[in-house]
Order: C-alpha cells, then structure tokens, then sequence
C-alpha cells in the first residue's frame, strides 16, 4: 500500500496491523516542512463581508437605513422568532412594530434597520426562512412611512404648549393642572421636529410606536403580497 | 401552526365539509397497505406515534418521564422500536448520528422539564451541522402552562434559537398531523431539528383523527434546480479557471450528491478539498483528493485553497474554522457557492456565482453545462507538490510513548472502507479526521459546528443501530474519544451493553483536555490551567464493570493485537489507549489567521 497513494499515509503504511513499533518515516516531518513565512502567499485580501477586494483601495459598504415589511402568519410565538432571529444575529434594529393586515390570521412585521446592504439581504434571507414568515422585503425608499409619538410635557405655559402642537398638527390628549399629554404622527424627520420644538417646555415622558411603513401606489408591501379582504387568503408567490 | 391557515372558515357552510373529504380520499387508501395500526388512534399520543410511524420512523431513542409518559405508552404497541438511553443527552446525539448514518431524520423524546433541557446540547448540535432529526417532549398540561408547574420549562422559548422550527401541540386532534410536520419539516430543504413539545393533556386527550399524508410546510421545501443563467455564468468561469479547486462540504452528503460531486470533478479534473462535515464525499485516496482543509486540515488543502483562483463551493457554509481569517481566505477566488439555503450564500463569503438548489441537481447542471475542461495541468501538478512538501506525518521516537495517531490507522487498516467512525471533540477528533482515509459517505460521524465533547458514545450507539437496521451489520463501528470526552457521556456504555450493540470505543487517553493544553502551550505560556487531569480511572476496569469487554494498552506492539481483539468480540469494547500526552495536533492555523500560513510545528505558531 505504501507506493500506490501519494497520499499522506505516514510510517506505518502496510505494517501497523502486524503490529510491532512503526518504521522510520522518510518524508518530511511536520517541523521540518517549510514555515509559514517561507512558502508563496497572494497578494489578494477580502473584506470583512468575504467580498474581494483591492487591498490598496480597501471598499467596505456604508451602513443605510432600511424598511423592511414582512407578512407573517399571527400564531403564537412569531414575534418572538423574529425578534431573536434580530439579537441572535446581531443586526442593528432601530424600531420594530407588528398589527393586524387585512387578512385574518395575518400580521405585519415592520422593521428599520442600519445596515450595509449584505447586512440588509442577510436580514431578509434569514426572516424568510422562518416558518411563520410568508413574505418578506425591503420597502423602496419612497414608501409611506408614519410613527405616533405621546409625550407628556410640563404645563408651565399651556397656550405655548398648544401653539406647538397646532404647528406640528399634533392633539391633546390631556391637559392638567402640571402636565399636558400631546399625540403626534408623521415621518420620522417631522416627528425629530416637533420634539425639538417641545423641548423648550421640558418633555416628561415620551413613548413612541416606531416606524412603520406601506409602499406608494400598487407596488405591494411584502414581495408577492396581494391585497386582500377580510376572510380571503392572502396570496403570495414567495 | 398548520390549523391557523388552511382550515375553512366558520362561515363557510361547504368549507367544512371539503377538507375532510379530501383528507379521507388519501388516507382510507394509503393506510391498509402501509400502516395497517395507524387507522384506530384514540388519543392525542396514539396519534403522535401513528404520525412517525406513517413518516417511516423505524427507531427512536429516549428517557421516559412523567409528562411524556401518555406517548411511550403508545409506543408500547407500536413497530418502532425504542432505545432507552442513560440520559436525554445521549438519546439526542444517538437520534443525530442515527440520521447522519440512515439519511432519515433521528427521532428522540424527553420528558418535559429536565428531560428537554438536557436535548438541548443534542439539539443544537443537529441545528449547527444541519442534521435532520424530531425531537418530542413532554410538557405539563396546557391550563398548568406558565405557572411554574412541576418540571415545567419554556422548552418552546429554550429550543427556539436552536431548532428550524418548533411547534407547541395544541389539541389532540392535530397533533399527529403537527408531528408528521415536523418530520418532514426536518429534513425538507436544508436540513436540521425540529422540535413538538406535547402538553400532557394534549397527548392523554381523545381523538379519533388520523394524522394523513404529512407535508412540510409551504414554502419549506425549495426549488432543487439552480437558475440556467447562473449556472452557464459559473460553468464559463469554471472553464476559464487555470486554478480551480472543489471544496465539499457537509450539504453534499446531505444531498445524496457524492456520486454527482466525483463525477463533476473527474469529468473536469478538478483537485478536490473538503470541509470536515465533507468528509467522506469524495475518496481521499483519489488523487484528485487534497482531503480537507481548514485549521487542523492538510497543508495542501490549505495551500491550494489559498491559491485557487475558482472556488466551487458545494455545500458549505465557510464556518470560521475552515476559513480562517476571511481577508486571506480563497482571496483571489472567483466563488462558485452552491446551496440550498439562500441566506448562506454571501453570508460569510461572498458568492461571484450563487447557484441555490440542491447539491446533487446543481452538481449534475454544472457537469452539463461546462463546455470543456479547465485547463489546470500545471495546477494538478502544483497540488501534488504541496502534497509531497506537507505530508501528514508524525515522529515515532522510541523513547517517546504511543502516538495516537498510530492507532487510528491501526484501526483503519484493520477495518474495511465501510466502518463507521464516531468521535468526540478535541485532538482524538482532529487525529481521527487526519489519520484515517475515509472514502465513502456516512462514515465520519463526528459534531463539527457546535464542538460537542462527549457526542462519540452516544453516537457510536446510533450509529450501530442505524447500520443495523439499515441490513448492516457487518458494519465495523468505530468510536475514537477522548478521555475528556468520554467522561462526559460513557454512561452511554451501559446502552451498548444492553442492547448487545457491536461499538468499539477507542480512548485515545493523554489525561489532558488535550487541545486546550495544546493551546496552553502556545497561547498561554504552558500554564495548563484545569486542562491536566493529572489522574483518570481506569477505563479498561470500568468497561468491564459495565459488562464490556475492557482492553488497556500501552505500547505499540500491544496495540493491533487489541484492535483485532475488540473487532473480534461480539458486543462493546473499550480499549484505553495510553498515548503520548504532549503530542500536538498539527498542521494548525491558528484562529483567524491565513489558511496558507497554517504552523507545522508549535513554535511556529
């Protein structure tokens, strides 16, 4: 057996199950094979998303923020999947909102994340493997998107207050002998607005929903989402 | 679960009728011929076992317990035959490498409570390698969910992260079709576990339904073809490679593609390396094989795959331990990646060709689609330098001890191309891996991703009763562990003895969690911080104890005498290996380093 093979088979090739000690191995030992240094090396390099690169220029991808919608079956634990999937895998998520769709038995998983866009393709592939998950994609960069916003502020000056929320088409929910309790919507850049404006006054406490989103026109939300009436399947083409 | 979506509204007078009717019409058909008990279940555990038993299942592995008690119970009448194991951890590995050496899903069962948490190891060990298997536990009773009851645990919140998906059984009458689910679910696309946690009301409740025709569900079982457009693109690159270079990994076996991959890469002359979980995919006595690369890998697979400059990835999911660091790895590598599960492909490294499908129907379009072969000569005859310059070799100097890896190509010259090999994890593992030429698939049985000491008895018994249901038993299997690892799990002994089952365990015996010493001695400065056992029993004596046959060996000469002698016995055999406690697995990368840069020697490193 020792000649046919230029295989690794060391000292003991056609003696061992004899037995007895094993013969001297003629071939180079482990530590007298060349070192690391002494052998050829490419030149080349990845970057840390495995992508090659020119070393010189170095390309790493810039982070974006991302929608991203996915229709899910509504049975227990769903949430629980996703959110985990989203801690497990270290994705950096800034806001996440789940309701009801048209479809009973249906929810909608709304998401923003920061993320390089293998970082984005990765969230997508890995959601989508997810048993509950029937559909799921980012929403393109015009679609529709809303957050509600409840601050409670100090009522210090109440007609400021007001002239605030009027500005920024917000409601009053409550108002108080100390504090005032303002409802606002909209996109993220006017909601960031109004709370600058309401700083003035001294912000108690703040609750937000986080974004959630709905693309224009008849482009569908999910990939595949058909819309659907209450009592109908939703059909999807995943 | 199944019920939310497809199940007729209240509303719908007709509704209610047709998915009864159309569950009748396949099942008072299919169920005479193939499984003539299943047809008169009465409760929700009848029904869980006529699920596995229409799903093919012949053999389960498991611990009794309270919750889970209404389910071996059915069991009791059932044809599948069960393995009681010493604890829930060796059911589970047992049920793992029994799907590994059969290629249907291992099924193991739990109590709830302890029971489940001690599958959790085994679970996500099966979900690390991808390995198909169906886990059932025992669960308090639903109104007792939540509260904290006796040997209660959130086993749905535990194995979430770790299995493909996990269903809590919700009545008695969808369970069974919840359990054949989950079956299939199991091994349909990329593989991996699945889990049924069975609430005691659940499986004690009456039923009359039948569990039909079990699916997996929609959209869980992909498209096994690659797109054509893909495929030609990769197929011109394939072509145009002077350097090209396979790379095997554990999805081809999976795929039953062992066949397709060494006809791919005859055809076309194309060195092949491996992953670990590859191994055994394609002969390692081919001389197109390079084995397998990656930190303990050959130096010429490392040395080639540094080199490539077209990397047919098949199968593989660029683990860490096979990449090394990513910067250097295939770095002038067009990729070619082949998978079935997308969210693999660019993952870890990015794909220049990703062709999604299945590795055997993906193998076999790429060997249709290459015009002509690459012209790699010169390559061929670079890799079969790397081989003569790196060899696996190791020193035998009279005056040191037994070297383990003599041993275990003591033992493959003493068994035939067939033998099964199980291990443990750590320097046996490696050693098992380099020393021994493994040529066919379904023979290395090891846990790769998760790392887990202690898996090779446990999976030596799953081994052994898959060959043997499978016909056979003429099988050799073969267990190498270490004396860490055997410590953790060799209760399992007490199963093989049992159940007269033919495993022969090697303990390759240093008295060291030997690879943490190893990285003592290099990273840490020697400081052999809990890794020297400094004593270990007698395993020779404990085998015997347990009503095995218990060998001790010291020396060379002494060594094939002992391996003939446990082949030879009918039944389990220990033989504790006293080896060479300094000796070192090498080559090495080290952690995150170059593939190419890998040490031949400790002060390399």
């Amino acid at each position: 057996m020792s000649g046919d093979s230029p295989d690794s088979r060391p000292a003991t090739d056609g003696g061992s199950a004899s037995g007895g000690v094993p013969e001297p191995d003629s071939r180079p030992a482990p530590g007298e094979q060349p070192g690391p240094e002494e052998r050829d090396h490419p030149e080349g390099r990845r970057n840390l998303e495995g992508i090659r690169i020119d070393p010189v220029v170095e390309a790493e991808h810039e982070s974006r923020r991302a929608v991203i919608s996915a229709l899910v079956e509504d049975e227990p634990g769903v949430l629980a999947r996703v959110s985990g999937l989203v801690s497990r895998r270290q994705f950096n998520i800034e806001s996440l909102t789940v309701g009801p769709t048209t479809v009973d038995g249906h929810s909608r998983i709304t998401m923003v994340v920061e993320e390089t866009d293998p970082g984005i393709d990765q969230i997508e592939k890995q959601m989508a493997k997810l048993k509950p998950v029937i559909s799921v994609g980012e929403v393109s960069g015009n679609a529709v998107t809303a957050e509600l916003v409840l601050l409670k502020i100090e009522a210090d000056d109440p007609a400021a207050v007001h002239a605030v929320t009027e500005m920024y088409d917000g409601r009053t929910l409550d108002a108080g002998p100390r504090t005032i309790t303002v409802q606002l919507t909209g996109d993220e850049a006017r909601i960031d607005d109004a709370l600058d404006a309401f700083r003035q006054f001294g912000i108690i406490e703040i609750a937000r929903t986080g974004q959630t989103a709905l693309a224009r026109g008849d482009v569908p939300t999910a990939p595949g989402e058909k819309p659907g009436t209450a009592g109908e399947p939703t059909t999807h083409d995943s | 679960m199944s019920d939310t979506a497809a199940h007729p509204r209240e509303d719908d007078p007709e509704g209610s009728e047709e998915p009864a009717t159309g569950a009748d019409d396949g099942a008072p058909g299919a169920d005479p011929d193939e499984t003539p008990a299943a047809g008169t279940v009465a409760t929700g555990a009848e029904s869980v076992v006529a699920a596995l038993e229409a799903a093919g299942a012949e053999t389960a592995f498991g611990v009794q317990g309270g919750a889970i008690m209404p389910v071996y119970d059915a069991l009791y009448s059932s044809s599948i035959d069960h393995v009681t194991m010493a604890h829930e951890q060796g059911a589970v590995h047992a049920a793992d490498a029994y799907g590994v050496v059969s290629g249907e899903p291992g099924v193991c069962l739990a109590t709830s409570g302890p029971g489940a948490t001690n599958l959790v190891t085994g679970i996500a060990d099966a979900d690390m390698d991808s390995d198909s298997m169906l886990a059932l536990t025992g669960q308090v009773p639903t109104e007792f969910v939540g509260n904290d009851a006796f040997q209660e645990t959130d086993t749905i919140g535990v194995t979430r992260p770790i299995t493909k998906h996990n269903y809590f059984a919700s009545g008695a009458d969808t369970v069974g079709d919840t359990v054949g689910e989950a079956f299939e679910l199991s091994r349909a696309g990329r593989p991996g576990p699945t889990l049924v946690d069975l609430p005691k009301d659940v499986t004690q409740g009456e039923t009359d339904e039948t569990p039909g025709p079990a699916t997996p569900p929609a959209g869980t079982d992909p498209d096994p073809n690659a797109d054509t457009d893909a495929v030609e693109s990769a197929a011109r690159a394939i072509e145009e490679a002077e350097r090209p270079l396979c790379l095997f990994g554990g999805g081809v076996i999976k795929a039953e593609a062992s066949d397709a991959a060494r006809t791919f890469a005859r055809t076309y002359g194309i060195p092949v390396t491996t992953t670990m979980p590859g191994i055994g995919s394609f002969p390692e006595d081919d001389d197109l094989c390079l084995s397998w690369a990656g930190m303990h890998g050959t130096g010429y697979a490392n040395m080639a795959i540094t080199h490539t400059d077209c990397l047919i990835a098949v199968g593989t999911r660029f683990d860490d331990r096979l990449t090394g660091g990513i910067d250097t790895f295939a770095p002038e590598a067009e990729v070619v990646h082949v998978d079935i599960d997308p969210a693999e492909i660019s993952k870890n490294v990015h794909a220049d060709h990703p062709l999604i499908g299945d590795a055997e129907r993906v193998l076999d379009q790429l060997t249709a689609a290459v015009r002509e072969a690459p012209d790699a000569g010169a390559w061929r005859e670079r890799c079969a330098e790397w081989k003569e310059t790196y060899p696996l070799t190791y020193a035998t100097p009279e005056d040191e001890p037994l070297k383990p890896q003599f041993v275990v190509e003591a033992f493959d010259e003493a068994t035939d191309d067939d033998a099964i090999v199980t291990t443990g994890v750590g320097q046996h593992q490696m050693w098992a891996s380099q020393f021994w030429t493994y040529t066919e698939p379904r023979t290395w049985v090891s846990s790769h991703g998760l790392g887990t000491m202690g898996y090779g008895v446990p999976a030596a018994v799953g081994a052994r009763v898959a060959a043997d249901a499978m016909g056979e038993s003429d099988r050799d299997v073969v267990c190498f562990d270490g004396d860490g690892s055997f410590l953790m799990t060799m209760q399992e002994l007490s199963v093989a003895v049992r159940e007269d089952l033919d495993v022969t365990i090697a303990v390759l015996n240093n008295e060291y969690i030997g690879m943490v010493r190893q990285w003592q001695d290099a990273f840490y400065e020697g400081r052999h911080m809990a890794s020297d056992y400094t004593w270990m029993p007698e395993f020779d004596k404990l085998a015997e104890a347990f009503g095995a046959l218990g060998l001790r060996v010291d020396d060379y000469d002494e060594v094939a005498p002992a391996v003939e002698e446990a082949l030879d016995y009918d039944g389990p055999a220990v033989i504790d290996f006293h080896v060479d406690p300094e000796e070192n697995v090498l080559p090495m990368v080290p952690s995150g380093g170059a593939n190419g840069k890998f040490a031949t020697a400790e002060d390399q490193l």
